[in-house]
């Protein structure tokens, strides 16, 4: 890493830190506003996610879907792609991926595993090339597309495990357990923590890897940058994008199957809390770095594992965490307002 | 036959025209501010603070008039903080509006909590009544159009023609489309860019809260969260299809309500999920039939200097 | 009196000085050119003046009026226009829409048969023959402009400001435009008028200052200048003008093009073949399917009818990266948007284009080492001034990336080169130096095509020239088979010149 390098990784890491401060106190701000005791809300989210072994591990465990969702969406940013339909993409992995195991019940355990998280990718791969596809050949806005995906995949999974593949001995929409058999191995007895951290730690070095070594990667990196450089270059841009978008899509598939395969058992209707929004904060906190992610994910676990906590004892609503997430992605968004601005003042 | 009755009946129509009122308010507030330059990808939170304005308006003062204001001065205070972002600190629009959206879903939820014990809903509150206007009730068939309708209704038809006579008619509205396609033409031409901009992006701000407003005191007597239920990015879409005109928004608010109309006033044997997911879907095909082919204005993205 | 006073202007970016110490003064009914390179601080000078940027330091007086709290308002009001050098015109809007926004007649609505009468009194007075009526996106640049000098004029504009009028326009076009200015001079207005052509300057010019490197150099009365010594003057040294272009014997076709079509109403087809070591230059106005046939020919746009064909193989169907495999170096007239990663490093720069080779990639694993040292070898080679690999390509400056594109273009040893209007926005150094590498590529034995706007440099560069004319070329031959004012007759479309 050259000086410079150094610099401006240094600076950066200032405005994150920054950033997530300045969500803090203005959350503390609204707290206060809103008549609770602030000091207790984050004491109790601390105590809540690291009180003990367990919870830690809990908290960890918390972590690895919000790793993938980080992923993808910093996959989508390298490559110019706002990809703020993680959350469809999602809902369809972890929905093939269950429908999946539920088929391939009786087979080796390995075998459905494996099987089942690949459906599960190619599922979210597949709404989100879609997605690439409207943007790369009918130039679409991404964005809009991708919450009308959002709403068409949330339905058309509610629509399933309501109807034909709904438990029968259950009251609320969700399908069969896959099985006990066919889960993740735990690391930690008695929590959720499993094998899916280290896929979560290896995807995330995978991507380090593939944008730094890689001719894929410096492609998908170039794209992102000025489409119209990298398309006289040699690029074919379009595709470029689908595949970004389908790679994408995948990892938030993978968010999906660890939810499932990790801590559910099975398919249940609305199951995410937003892991897809909580992914775009993450990614841009991170600065799109995929090791830079895991921590950012830490984070974000933390203050998901702690939030029941936080709503127990200090009174406030577990969705304290959206407005954290929110406040994160606009003070990342927004450099000029974070960063201590030395020099001259702007005379134009 | 019968299902032919149930589609173009008066009902059908009244339905229509009551679910297209927030998304054309919406709409009309997305054409503005995109006519100026900027994005915005938040009018489903800056709906959804309505709402809850609204409902904490008439809450607190026990006045429908009260509430509506509260709607329109939240939803304006959102406009206002998108406004800052993108124009005084060139955040990238997008991002600010996806980032407005998640903190308002969130804030809504923590306020309700606060103020009413509850997660994620708000104890009932006076609903905004309907009016009838003497004469034109009397008129047989259409009468219905103006008996115990919604104020909203007569409103909306109001800010749709004002909206286009301004755009079109105006001086105003002719600096606003300069502005839209070539910010650096209007602003040589003495034409203070910012300050329309500061303008456009919160009277889209107290259109969407006026919107949100309407769902949460007029269709409804309460706030539950996630009302808006993605009726701005609905309203965004309108916005696109109706060519960034205040008429063709409301035209293609029309044909969006049309099919949710469908969905809840037709009997047909179709599930739920599926009904849900149509006006989607209906979003998604209209976009892909005009989708690039559509002219916006020029210049409308990230303020880079 | 003077109708403007610029004293001791100095204005700074960041680290950079734009504007160090200038002084203008222009007298009132007067042409005063302000002539100066790329980069010398013209435009910046006149941003100051017209009210877009406020100078760090130094006086301005208007109309012996001292200007506090400039502004571009503030400029209009008292009797500034300004004419840019890209076209503030809406082009989905009318003349007379475009001409009064801002200031519009009426109060709050508009008022559209006063607005179109007043566009069309003062079009008829200057002789613009433009109709008020028209969509602006239907008129021809030529006419463009004439609706952007309206606009000055309309607003009461005696001063008015022109930044580089004629580099949009061909050589009749600009005996038009200077006509115009000579009319509205002898109506009693004012002209600034920025330029780096020396022909037009003393042309038209009354006075003539010049800039170099942010300072102003002199102030002389035009009837006492030679191009010599304007040109001395920009440079800071005399300049030798011409440069020397030997003699090579041209070698076997290496790029055909036969029966193209570059614009869907061309009224024929493009056709020809450009020979090892030698430099075919596309001269004409920009807009005439110069944008086209470069992209037809890198494959970045689809020709829908004729044929290219590099060192003997149909590359029609061929993707742009397939074609770069066959050894083409594109030099890409939109330079920033269409040859460099702004904010990529250096290295990473170096890379672009070249991802495909082996050279620099196996197995799909970047060679960061190979890709490090001929980046390394390309600055040096080039003199491509920078802090270092890892600076960020978009932080260099205008000459820099150029040199850094055409290093990386030129370098691996390719065939044919598709050079696009490669000496754009340069200063005369650069302009210089690119002129030189183009010829020693071309001894290489190379294959060139310059596409260039400047005549100057087709000229001074080509063993053959052709000439394209909206969409299809009117002539072409060989270099020294054309006069100047022949090429200059066909740029403007005189068929009838050949």
């Amino acid at each position: 890493m050259g000086s410079a390098d150094m610099r401006s990784f240094l600076a950066f890491l200032g405005r994150s830190l920054a950033a997530v401060l300045l969500s803090f106190a203005v959350s503390a701000l609204i707290m206060l506003v809103s008549g609770y005791n602030p000091a207790l809300a984050f004491a109790s989210m601390i105590r809540g996610s690291f009180g003990s072994a367990n919870s830690f591990a809990n908290t960890l465990s918390k972590s690895v879907p919000l790793i993938f969702a980080g992923l993808a969406c910093a996959y989508a940013n390298k490559g110019g792609i706002f990809n703020i339909g993680c959350e469809g993409q999602l809902y369809m992995g972890a929905f093939v991926s269950t429908v999946t195991a539920l088929s391939l019940r009786g087979m080796p355990r390995l075998f459905v595993i494996i099987a089942s998280i690949l459906t599960g990718m190619a599922a979210g791969a597949a709404v989100g090339s879609f997605n690439g596809f409207l943007k790369a050949k009918m130039k679409l806005n991404e964005v809009v597309v991708a919450i009308m995906l959002n709403y068409i995949c949330r339905f058309f999974t509610s629509f399933f495990v309501s109807g034909i593949l709904k438990d029968p001995d259950s009251e609320t929409p969700q399908t069969l357990p896959v099985g006990e058999h066919y889960m993740f191995s735990k690391l930690i007895p008695k929590t959720q923590l499993t094998t899916a951290l280290f896929l979560a730690l290896i995807a995330a070095l995978a991507m380090f890897f593939f944008f730094r070594e890689t001719r894929a990667g410096y492609n998908v990196r170039a794209v992102g940058e000025n489409g119209a450089a990298a398309e006289a270059s040699g690029i074919n841009v379009a595709r470029t994008m689908i595949l970004t978008m389908a790679v994408s899509g995948g990892l938030a598939g993978l968010t999906g199957v660890t939810e499932v395969f990790g801590k559910s058992e099975r398919f249940i209707d609305g199951f995410s809390p937003g892991y897809g929004f909580t992914g775009i904060a993450i990614a841009f906190l991170a600065g799109n770095h995929p090791l830079g992610i895991l921590l950012s994910a830490l984070l974000f676990g933390i203050i998901q594992a702690g939030s029941m906590k936080m709503s127990y004892e200090a009174g406030v609503s577990t969705s304290m965490i959206s407005v954290i997430q929110g406040l994160v992605i606009l003070f990342v968004a927004t450099p000029e307002l974070v960063s201590i601005r030395i020099g001259r003042r702007r005379t134009a | 036959m019968n299902l032919i009755h149930q589609i173009f009946s008066m009902n059908m129509l009244l339905a229509t025209l009551r679910m297209a009122i927030p998304l054309t308010l919406a709409s009309i507030g997305g054409v503005i501010c995109e006519r100026s330059g900027i994005i915005n990808l938040g009018v489903e939170g800056m709906m959804l603070s309505g709402a809850f304005g609204a409902v904490a308006g008439t809450y607190f003062t026990g006045s429908s008039l009260a509430g509506i204001l509260f709607a329109l001065l939240v939803g304006g205070l959102t406009g206002l903080l998108h406004a800052v972002l993108c124009i005084r600190f060139h955040t990238r629009q997008s991002v600010s509006g996806v980032g407005i959206n998640i903190l308002a879903s969130g804030l809504t939820i923590v306020l309700c909590r606060a103020v009413w014990k509850r997660d994620g809903l708000s104890e009932t509150v006076k609903q905004v009544p309907g009016i009838s206007i003497p004469g034109l009730e009397k008129i047989p068939v259409i009468g219905r159009l103006f008996r115990g309708q919604s104020p909203y209704l007569y409103i909306t038809v109001l800010i749709v023609i004002i909206a286009w006579f301004v755009m079109y008619r105006t001086n105003v509205g002719l600096r606003l489309r300069v502005i839209g396609d070539h910010p650096k033409a209007a602003e040589a031409a003495g034409v203070n860019v910012t300050k329309y901009r500061y303008v456009s992006v919160v009277l889209c701000g107290m259109l969407c809260g006026f919107a949100g407003s309407y769902l949460s005191i007029v269709q409804s007597n309460l706030f539950v969260k996630d009302m808006v239920a993605g009726r701005g990015y609905m309203a965004l879409a309108a916005t696109i299809f109706g060519g960034w005109n205040p008429a063709g928004s409301f035209l293609t608010a029309l044909l969006f309500a049309f099919a949710q109309a469908i969905r809840i006033n037709v009997s047909l044997n179709i599930p739920e999920q599926l009904l849900q997911m149509l006006p989607y879907v209906l979003t998604l095909l209209v976009l892909m039939g005009v989708g690039g082919r559509v002219r916006g204005p020029q210049a409308s993205g990230d303020i880079k200097d | 009196m003077y109708a403007v006073e610029m004293k001791d202007i100095i204005k700074r970016f960041g680290s950079f000085t734009a504007n160090n110490g200038i002084t203008l003064l222009v007298k009132k009914g007067e042409i005063h050119c302000l002539l100066g390179e790329n980069g010398a601080g013209k435009s910046t000078l006149m941003n100051i003046l017209f009210g877009l940027y406020r100078q760090d330091s130094g006086e301005i007086r208007i109309n012996g009026k001292s200007v506090e709290n400039h502004s571009p308002l503030a400029a209009s009001r008292m009797g500034l226009g300004m004419v840019h050098q890209h076209f503030m015109l809406v082009d989905a809007l009318s003349v007379w829409e475009n001409v009064v926004v801002g200031l519009e007649p009426g109060g709050f609505r508009i008022d559209r048969k006063e607005s179109i009468r007043k566009v069309q009194e003062l079009s008829d007075r200057y002789h613009f023959e433009l109709n008020a009526e028209e969509q602006v996106g239907n008129l021809s640049v030529g006419m463009k402009q004439r609706v952007e000098i309206l606009k000055t004029v309309y607003r009461g504009a005696e001063i008015i400001i022109m930044d580089e009028p004629t580099a949009v326009l061909s050589p009749p076009e600009v005996e038009q435009f200077l006509m115009i200015l000579r009319d509205m001079r002898a109506d009693g207005k004012t002209i600034i008028f920025i330029t780096h052509k020396l022909k037009e300057t003393l042309a038209v010019a009354d006075r003539i200052t010049v800039l170099r490197a942010g300072k102003s150099v002199s102030t002389i009365e035009a009837g006492n200048a030679s191009a010599r010594e304007l040109a001395g003057m920009m440079v800071g040294h005399e300049v030798d003008l011409e440069i020397e272009r030997p003699f090579n014997e041209a070698g076997g076709a290496v790029l055909s093009v036969e029966g193209l079509r570059l614009l869907p109403n061309a009224a024929s087809t493009v056709s020809f073949d450009i020979r090892e070591g030698e430099i075919f230059g596309i001269a004409g106005v920009e807009g005439n399917g110069q944008k086209q046939l470069e992209e037809m020919i890198m494959g970045l746009i689809k020709c829908r009818e004729g044929r290219i064909s590099v060192l003997g193989k149909d590359v029609t169907k061929l993707g742009t990266r397939k074609r770069r495999q066959l050894g083409i170096g594109y030099i890409p007239s939109d330079r920033l948007n269409r040859a460099l990663l702004s904010s990529f490093s250096l290295e990473d720069n170096y890379l672009l284009g070249k991802q495909f080779s082996d050279n620099y990639v196996r197995h799909g694993i970047v060679r960061h080492k190979a890709v490090k040292e001929a980046a390394g070898t390309l600055m040096r080679e080039y003199d491509v001034r920078a802090a270092g690999m890892d600076q960020a390509a978009g932080s260099l400056s205008g000459g820099n990336q150029q040199k850094l594109v055409v290093g990386r273009e030129a370098s691996d040893e390719p065939k044919l080169i598709i050079a696009c209007q490669p000496v754009r926005g340069l200063d005369i150094g650069a302009i210089h130096y690119i002129h030189e590498i183009l010829l020693k590529l071309r001894k290489e034995g190379k294959a060139i095509l310059l596409i260039s706007a400047e005549l100057t440099d087709i000229q001074q560069l080509s063993d053959r020239i052709a000439v394209l004319y909206k969409g299809e070329i009117l002539a072409a031959r060989k270099n020294e088979d054309f006069t100047e004012e022949e090429i200059g007759l066909l740029i403007a479309g005189h068929r009838e010149a050949v």
